[in-house]
């Protein structure tokens, strides 16, 4: 939701508030009316105009698809979000087995030396654009194992990390509300870069 | 137990320095020397039947002429008995593999090698086990420093994950406080716990 801009071409159809393409429209009247717009449009003129900036962030935000990255006991936190409870599918977040077919690479658990080579190439092989969400204190800043001598400390050393989510674990809530805040991330940015 | 002690004292009794009774399991200290004979004695008498090696491991005295305790906690299961065979390795002695007798002396030994650098001869794969590839140095011994001597970083001209001296902003600082773990006691007259050693003269 939250693409369409109508009140470019036809003034005051759908809502009288102006729309925010940045935020997503909550279920409600105004939410009703920019889709029955949509419906309209698709059933006068068989097309309708969005911004492609708008639109590619909003398939970006709404598709984001996580590299199963589990390294320890947050991964168990992370199995929670995707699971019934909370239910990562209804923001079109499916966990990925490949690499090659994710979004956003959540880091769950301790970052090791060893597995540390292993991280950077599973993020060289993600295709563009590519996120990185560090999950839980040891993945942020090596954490309980900071001065550990087989722990890198934190994944930023590797990785460049986008959103930070505290805690140890975070709770399932937590990563979603991570998750979130990535998403509208996401939205803030400017894909078409003018330069 | 009594049928055990009896058995144990005459099987190997004369290959131990020491056997003693701690919380109710046999504690043998061995030589060396000894060792791949009294473990196979235990594990090949019927009576005993002391199968099964649950566990290898070793301790760090640095402050004694020979070093290390090399720890083998073995598990009789016919008779639900427990036993430590002990023995003692300086850094440069070579300790023989016990993988011949048991199998799950394998990883166990890559371990303790790893850890102590205590090398087992004719280990089939004398390999680290747990740290990183191309580590120096052996963690759990008590000369090690806590944040080792290395870390690693991404290196974005050389493209690849780089290994650097180890450089904190803040010191590790150690806050010990009457730890709870380190002041523990014991208690004593538990289970059995009057611990009667007994000498084995050889």
């Amino acid at each position: 939701m939250g693409i369409i801009d109508s009140s470019k071409h036809e003034p005051g159809a759908a809502s009288a508030t102006p729309l925010s393409a940045d935020m997503p429209i909550p279920p409600g009247p105004d939410q009703d009316a920019i889709l029955a717009a949509v419906g309209d449009e698709i059933a006068n003129r068989g097309f309708v105009i969005a911004k492609a900036d708008k639109l590619f962030n909003w398939a970006r935000s709404g598709s984001l698809w996580p590299m199963t990255f589990g390294l320890a006991c947050c991964a168990v936190e992370m199995m929670h979000s995707a699971a019934s409870r909370y239910d990562m599918d209804r923001y079109g977040m499916l966990f990925r087995p490949s690499p090659r077919q994710s979004d956003v690479m959540i880091v769950a658990g301790t970052l090791t030396n060893k597995m540390a080579p292993a991280l950077r190439r599973v993020y060289d092989q993600m295709p563009e654009p590519r996120w990185v969400l560090s999950m839980g204190s040891c993945a942020n800043g090596g954490g309980y194992y900071h001065y550990s001598y087989a722990v890198v400390r934190g994944c930023d050393r590797i990785v460049p990390v986008d959103v930070y989510v505290p805690g140890c674990p975070p709770t399932a809530e937590a990563l979603i509300y991570g998750l979130l805040q990535l998403q509208k991330k996401i939205r803030r940015t400017a894909t078409i870069a003018r330069t | 137990m009594n049928d055990f002690h009896d058995r144990l004292i005459k099987l190997v009794g004369h290959q131990c320095q020491v056997i003693e009774i701690k919380s109710g399991e046999f504690v043998l200290h061995v030589a060396l020397a000894e060792l791949v004979g009294v473990l196979k004695a235990l594990r090949d008498d019927t009576e005993l039947a002391v199968t099964q090696l649950s566990d290898l491991t070793a301790v760090d005295f640095p402050e004694r002429p020979e070093r290390f305790d090399v720890v083998y906690q073995m598990l009789s299961v016919n008779n639900n008995m427990r036993l430590r065979i002990i023995t003692r390795a300086d850094e440069g002695d070579i300790v023989p593999s016990v993988i011949g007798l048991f199998r799950s002396a394998d990883w166990a030994e890559r371990e303790v090698w790893d850890m102590f650098g205590i090398y087992f001869s004719g280990h089939p794969d004398m390999r680290r086990l747990l740290t990183d590839y191309g580590f120096e140095g052996h963690p759990l011994r008590k000369d090690f420093p806590l944040t080792g001597y290395v870390e690693v970083r991404y290196s974005d001209t050389e493209r690849r994950v780089v290994y650097e001296p180890v450089h904190l902003n803040q010191e590790y600082r150690d806050f010990d406080f009457l730890s709870p773990w380190e002041g523990m006691q014991i208690p004593q007259g538990s289970d059995d716990g009057d611990t009667d050693e007994e000498q084995a003269g050889a």
